[in-house]
């Protein structure tokens, strides 16, 4: 019952803008049938500029190609490319109930009254939005809202879904209620969607791959696992959780820093730097060797743990994390452990 | 509030609508009596009233024909052009919507002039009532256009146009279904606003007009010049009767319209029904 989901490729996709503004570099992308691609970066790195030329709603400069199952579509518009769009404000229509706007894509592919009715109250029941069915849009919350867009989306059995920064405008106890269902339903319906979000939690949790872009460029395509603990650049170590970076110089056996020594296995290119991520450090026990030494600068009780901030004599402070019931003060020393294999040089 | 400082803001507040609705009053008296001249004491009669009917129909009807038929061309032209200016954020379209208030800024009488020396020559065009409707429609068509343009202007109107496209809409359904019915409130509003403007309308009409193409208001000029005040009198009266019903609609349609207040909130918000 559900459609084919669809392929979509880019090739060499650059868009500039009538005032010069470069927002996207030529950009080749390759999203696979029935995955879930999540563009994911911060403001005005050309996120939504990229799910436009898909959608349909630009067209790259010239020379730039979008392919839908390997068919040249670029100058296809929108109307034509049968792609479902969710919008950041919804875009519900005002003058139309709830219904009216689930059912608008079947009323416009001229479905049998009789059909249309039928997969509006399907939508509606998997919506759980039966209720609402005659009430105007701007009589609901912004949870039922984003349904209601959703629910139209969806209604024409789209062969791929794009949502640009869907959760944006709701409440956050709400946002993560919501991202686990349109996980379930993406999944679900195994359609190829490609979600914006600048939220990286949101792009860890619903994506299959995870583009990273910065300045109108892919920094990193890979999987949620790549991205963390493989990123290929410092843009993306930094932009993804948060990344501990030492400054020193590797040695024949780790890598001297201010503080202590590193276990770094030989890298054979000289290391200057390395980055580690918070998880990865382990405050040792006074009876133990410990890698590095320093002083607590800060702690902050965040409920389930604490963070501490380590100031090891390099420019920036490390971020340790402990359990929760140990309690630091400021200026007391304190001697880390850093896993290994947790180690990463760029 | 210290009744003294009441009772004095509402001795005000009648006074001034006495001075304002006394005037008319007596002019739809005027209309009624017998003899003005004499007072009320001669008498309530129709027989203005009638004549008037029977003298200045003709002019009556062609104002009603005029304020529908600039209408239609209000509607045709103002609504496109409202949706092309909200479309286009050019500074271009700014400045030509400036352009288009000139026709309400400039004296009413130096519009028909420049209309006169232009197309004056044109005898058929002159002596028909076309030749006023023209007049109505650009000094109307500022008036609907603006109506329009706050609607559209105050509404996301690329995104929902984007939303219907995003479903498979093409240009005329957009137009139809989203852009239409999303500013019928100020189609509403400009249209009543053309009404009664055109209908009122005497600066222009009266340069414009000829002898067999009188509109109301000129008519009620005449009635004043040259008839009794009763006639007059009983001609602004029929007027009255037309252009009222025309300012409370527009009254009803200003007030904000009030909806059924339904909480919405989330925390209700039931789970997807999703199939396993
Ligand atoms: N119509 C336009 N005309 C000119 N410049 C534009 C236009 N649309 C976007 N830009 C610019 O292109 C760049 C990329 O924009 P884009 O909207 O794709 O960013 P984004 O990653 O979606 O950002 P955000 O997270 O803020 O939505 C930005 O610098 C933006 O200012
Ligand atoms: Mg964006």
């Amino acid at each position: 019952m559900n459609p084919v989901p669809l392929a979509i490729r880019l090739e060499g996709c650059a868009r500039t803008f009538a005032d010069g503004t470069r927002a996207l570099e030529p950009l080749d992308l390759d999203i696979r049938a029935g995955e879930t691609l999540v563009l994911l970066g911060p403001s005005g790195c050309g996120k939504t500029t990229t799910l436009r030329l898909i959608a349909g709603l630009e067209r790259p400069d010239a020379g730039g190609r979008v392919l839908f199952d390997g068919e040249d579509v670029t100058a296809r518009g929108i109307e034509a490319r049968h792609v479902g769009m969710v919008f950041q404000s919804y875009a519900l229509f005002p003058n139309m109930t709830v219904a009216e706007n689930i059912g608008y894509g079947l009323r416009i592919r001229k479905l049998p009254i009789r059909e249309q009715r039928a997969r509006v109250g399907e939508m509606l029941a998997m919506m759980r939005l039966e209720a609402l069915a005659d009430r105007a849009v701007d009589q609901l919350s912004g949870g039922q809202r984003q349904r209601v867009a959703l629910a139209r989306a969806l209604a024409v059995r789209p062969r791929a879904l794009l949502l640009d920064e869907p959760l944006t405008a709701l409440d956050a106890q709400l946002r993560d209620t919501l991202r686990m269902e349109i996980n379930l339903l993406l999944r679900g319906l195994g359609i190829t969607a490609i979600y914006v979000t600048h939220d990286q939690a949101e792009a860890m949790a619903l994506g299959d791959r995870i583009v990273v872009m910065a300045h109108g460029r892919v920094a990193q395509v890979g999987t949620p696992r790549d991205i963390y603990h493989r990123p290929a650049s410092a843009f993306v170590a930094d932009f993804i959780g948060t990344m501990n970076r030492v400054r020193g110089s590797e040695t024949a056996d780790g890598f001297a820093c201010a503080g202590g020594r590193l276990r770094l296995p030989p890298t054979g290119r000289g290391a200057a730097a390395v980055m580690f991520r918070p998880e990865d450090v382990r405050i040792a026990a006074d009876d133990e060797t410990a890698d590095l030494a320093g002083t607590v600068t800060a702690s902050f009780y965040l409920g389930d743990r604490t963070r501490l901030f380590v100031d090891i004599g390099d420019e920036c402070p490390l971020t340790v994390e402990s359990s929760a019931r140990c309690t630091f003060r400021p200026g007391q020393a304190i001697r880390l452990n850093v896993q290994p294999d947790g180690l990463l040089v760029l | 509030m210290p009744p003294l400082i009441f009772s004095l803001q509402l001795a005000f507040t009648l006074a001034v609508c006495a001075f304002l609705i006394v005037p008319v009053v007596l002019s739809v008296l005027a209309g009624l009596t017998v003899n003005y001249f004499v007072g009320l004491e001669s008498g309530l009669t129709l027989k203005w009233v009638i004549e008037v009917w029977n003298g200045y129909r003709d002019t009556l009807f062609r104002s009603v024909g005029i304020a529908l038929a600039c209408l239609a061309l209000t509607l045709v032209l103002g609504v496109p052009a409202a949706y092309a200016l909200a479309r286009a954020k050019s500074r271009l379209g700014r400045a030509f919507e400036e352009l288009l208030m000139l026709p309400v800024a400039v004296p009413g009488l130096a519009t028909a002039l420049a209309l006169i020396a232009s197309y004056g020559a044109l005898s058929g065009f002159r002596t028909s009532w076309a030749f006023i409707l023209v007049g109505h429609a650009l000094f109307t068509l500022p008036f609907m256009l603006r109506a329009v343009l706050a609607v559209l202007s105050a509404i996301d109107l690329k995104t929902l146009e984007e939303g219907a496209a995003s479903l498979g809409a093409g240009p005329w359904q957009r137009f139809v279904h989203i852009v239409l019915p999303n500013c019928r409130d100020g189609i509403l509003a400009g249209s009543l606003m053309v009404l009664t403007l055109s209908m009122g309308e005497f600066n222009l009409t009266w340069l414009l007009h000829t002898p067999l193409t009188k509109t109301l208001p000129v008519g009620l000029a005449d009635a004043y010049a040259s008839l009794r005040l009763e006639v007059g009198s009983a001609y602004t009266l029929l007027f009255f009767l037309m252009i009222v019903p025309l300012l409370l609609a527009m009254q009803a349609l200003a007030r904000p319209r009030r909806r059924r207040f339904i909480p919405a909130d989330d925390t209700d918000l039931a789970p997807l029904a999703l199939k396993p």
